[in-house]
């Protein structure tokens, strides 16, 4: 079964090469947007008390939502193809980056804040200098959540004519065709851990010397 | 050096005010302690000099400056600032930390570095094997000597100083007050220090400042409140030993007599305080005891008699 | 909405269909997850290993999951809720763990000095106060159960997917609406009653 889905492979490159560009391009533009979008609103909101509540309950609402839902949802108010998928995609990838920006900051020492902000360092000092900083970490596992949901999600967008891997996944399930279904599966879970793994190390890197575990 | 008028401030929920027309002179040089029961405001007074807590009314005028009409950042780039918790940074290294107020004003590298090294030796670690360390690593006291370091880094004149030790285990504490006076001593600061242990405040302060639900009870020098407490309050805050606590600011060597002990008397080093050589003779039993210095060569005597002039309080008052 | 008022009843198998097997799988999931957890509490080096397959499996996108367990048992439900358990048994396992190691050391050495034997001090205290952590992890893992289903309808598995897929074929947007909607009022509901019982458990637990 293997040796066949690889034969797909190298009889079927461009199609191949074509869904895994797609899938890959919307995994990165959903986390890419979702991050520009969720990373400064939940550094905004993090301090004020009131607000922060409401984008952390805001976003646990949208983490419950079933993935399939939301993509399905996008076909009758956006239509089908690339762009609706990615619109839904980024809706999904919002919550995780949100959630853990807001906990990142609020799980800065509250002395250590004090302590800068009697030195004399302006608010936007702290959160460059010190918050940011010491945020990372948790934002950045956040991102490697979203990534994994995203690259996921994308499957399912082949079912609202987004492209990618799952068109394989598809078409393999409807024709009862094994090796077209490993075609898209295997790489798909490679990718998905790929991300994962990506992620994890970034996170690992940029924890701050100071932060690491002894 | 500090002149505080008329300061109030009164929080949202609260019942009555945090603080109550507090007037006070420190002048430069001076550490002045604040110190009280919990919530009488001390910890506000001090936050209000830096800003850190916007005054109702009241005036707070700093080396010549009113605070309220200068921008609060850069008023707080020039007092050191140290709190309990000390607050170092924990994602930069040691000497990161102590460069941060610096690095805020602009100064170059070369100078900043200089002044690390300088600072590190002065709070007695070692620059070479300590600068690039993390806060992780250090012990309590360690982390306290950074923080008190860190707020020294601009040399600013004024130095506000929020229960410091008070996280630390007595043995600590008690060093790094002795390390923190020898400091100062060096150094040309005025100092604000908030404690709520009184044996502190008679150890560290030039005036102490005893308040109660935000007013100014008694301010004075420690011998002159340990002889003459203002009030009930004052006297039952400083504690029922008074007399022993008044003891212990004095020395021995002051007190000496240059006459020769007697053999077989207990021995007591002449930079020893009066309470802990009173507690010497009284364990050895003995009314003489041989002072001698450092290298144990005999300075002289001390009897029992002679304390108990030194502490007596009705001399003390009618002089 | 009309569609929905006059098809009520097709949403509503749908949505018992949905409820059963979600309902299975999270009982599966729960059960094994109970018997990794209590072990791997007293062993890190089993924890260590468990963590490590259950977050690989949880790697795995879903759709890729069914569709790779198609040649080994087929379309249909078995399939489904195998996936379902892989997904959960992250969550689940994590949170029992932490839940148990984190009972009060003092509480536990009390239990033991009364006498109780360690399937006692298990079952009567260990467990109790880690329910609201526990109770936590199964709000994830319910969450996640109901969106599987989703999915699952695809590979012949019934539920609230159904409705979905055959809006989605017949260009049918009523039911899509139906569907998704249906599903996300169901997912939300579970999420927030499981809530309100991690709510109430953490009051009685704690102080």
């Amino acid at each position: 079964m293997l040796a066949d889905a690889w034969h797909y492979i190298v009889t079927h490159p461009t199609q191949f090469g074509t869904a895994l560009g797609v899938h890959v391009a919307l995994s990165a533009c959903a986390l890419a947007i979702a991050a520009l979008v969720a990373i400064p609103l939940g550094l905004v909101v993090a301090r004020r008390a009131g607000w922060a509540l409401a984008a952390i309950n805001a976003a646990n609402v949208g983490r419950t939502l079933p993935s399939l839902a939301v993509l399905a949802l996008a076909m009758p108010i956006l239509g089908t193809g690339f762009a609706p998928s990615l619109t839904a995609l980024t809706l999904l990838a919002l919550p995780p980056i949100l959630t853990n920006t807001i906990a990142g900051i609020l799980g800065v020492d509250r002395d250590v804040v004090d302590a800068a902000r009697g030195m004399g360092m302006t608010a936007g000092e702290i959160l460059r200098r010190v918050e940011m900083p010491i945020a990372t970490p948790i934002v950045f596992a956040g991102l490697r959540t979203s990534a994994v949901q995203v690259v996921s999600g994308a499957v399912l967008a082949a079912f609202i004519g987004g492209g990618g891997l799952g068109d394989f996944i598809t078409a393999g399930i409807a024709m009862m065709a094994v090796p077209q279904l490993l075609v898209g599966a295997i790489p798909v879970t490679l990718l998905s851990l790929a991300a994962d793994y990506l992620f994890g190390t970034l996170e690992r890197r940029l924890t701050p010397l100071g932060l690491r575990a002894a | 050096m500090i002149s505080i008028t008329g300061l109030s401030k009164r929080f949202a929920d609260a019942a009555g005010p945090a603080v109550d027309a507090l007037s006070l002179e420190i002048g430069a040089g001076e550490i002045c302690v604040l110190i009280g029961p919990s919530g009488c405001g001390k910890t506000t007074t001090m936050r209000m000099i830096n800003r850190m807590i916007e005054p109702d009314s009241g005036s707070i005028v700093v080396g010549g400056r009113d605070v309220t009409r200068v921008d609060p950042i850069e008023l707080r780039r020039s007092i050191g600032y140290v709190i309990q918790q000390v607050g170092l940074f924990p994602h930069m290294t040691i000497a990161e930390n102590i460069a941060t107020v610096p690095q805020l004003l602009g100064w170059d590298r070369a100078r900043i570095a200089k002044r690390v090294d300088d600072l590190l030796t002065r709070v007695h670690m070692d620059p070479a094997r300590d600068r690039s360390r993390y806060p992780r690593e250090l012990s309590g006291g360690q982390k306290q000597r950074i923080g008190v370091a860190r707020a020294l880094a601009a040399d600013p004149p004024v130095m506000l100083m929020d229960e410091p030790f008070g996280a630390l285990d007595p043995i600590t504490r008690a060093s790094l007050q002795d390390e923190f006076l020898r400091i100062l001593r060096e150094l040309d600061k005025t100092i604000v220090f908030v404690t709520h242990d009184i044996d502190e405040a008679i150890r560290m302060g030039t005036r102490i400042a005893i308040m109660r639900a935000g007013r100014l009870v008694q301010y004075d020098t420690p011998e002159a409140i340990l002889a003459r407490p203002a009030d009930p309050f004052v006297e039952a805050f400083v504690g029922s030993d008074r007399a022993l606590k008044r003891l212990s600011l004095l020395v021995v060597s002051d007190h000496a007599a240059k006459d020769p002990p007697p053999g077989g008397a207990p021995t007591v080093l002449q930079s020893l305080n009066l309470r802990d050589a009173l507690s010497t003779l009284l364990s050895a039993d003995a009314e003489v005891a041989a002072v001698v210095d450092a290298g144990g060569a005999i300075r002289g005597t001390l009897t029992l008699d002679t304390i108990r002039a030194a502490g007596d309080l009705k001399t003390e008052e009618r002089r | 909405m009309q569609w929905f008022l006059r098809n009520w009843d097709q949403v509503a198998i749908a949505l018992w269909e949905h409820v059963a097997i979600s309902l299975t799988a999270l009982s599966i999931a729960f059960v094994l997850s109970l018997a990794i957890g209590i072990v791997a509490a007293r062993r890190p080096r089993v924890y260590a290993a468990a963590l490590g397959i259950s977050g690989f499996l949880y790697t795995i996108p879903t759709l890729a999951f069914l569709a790779l367990l198609i040649p080994i048992v087929g379309l249909g439900r078995t399939n489904a809720i195998i996936a379902m358990v892989a997904f959960s048994l992250l969550i689940l396992v994590r949170n029992i763990t932490t839940g148990i190691r984190t009972v009060p050391g003092d509480v536990v050495d009390s239990a033991r000095g009364m006498g109780m034997t360690q399937l006692q001090i298990l079952a009567r205290v260990e467990l109790p106060l880690a329910s609201p952590v526990i109770v936590a992890g199964l709000r994830v893992a319910a969450v996640t159960v109901i969106s599987v289903t989703v999915v699952a309808a695809y590979i012949n598995a019934g539920g609230l997917g159904t409705l979905i897929f055959n809006g989605i074929a017949g260009d049918h947007p009523p039911k899509i609406w139906a569907g998704a909607l249906t599903a996300c009022a169901l997912a939300i509901a579970v999420d927030l009653s499981l809530a309100a019982v991690e709510r109430r458990l953490r009051r009685t637990c704690t102080g």
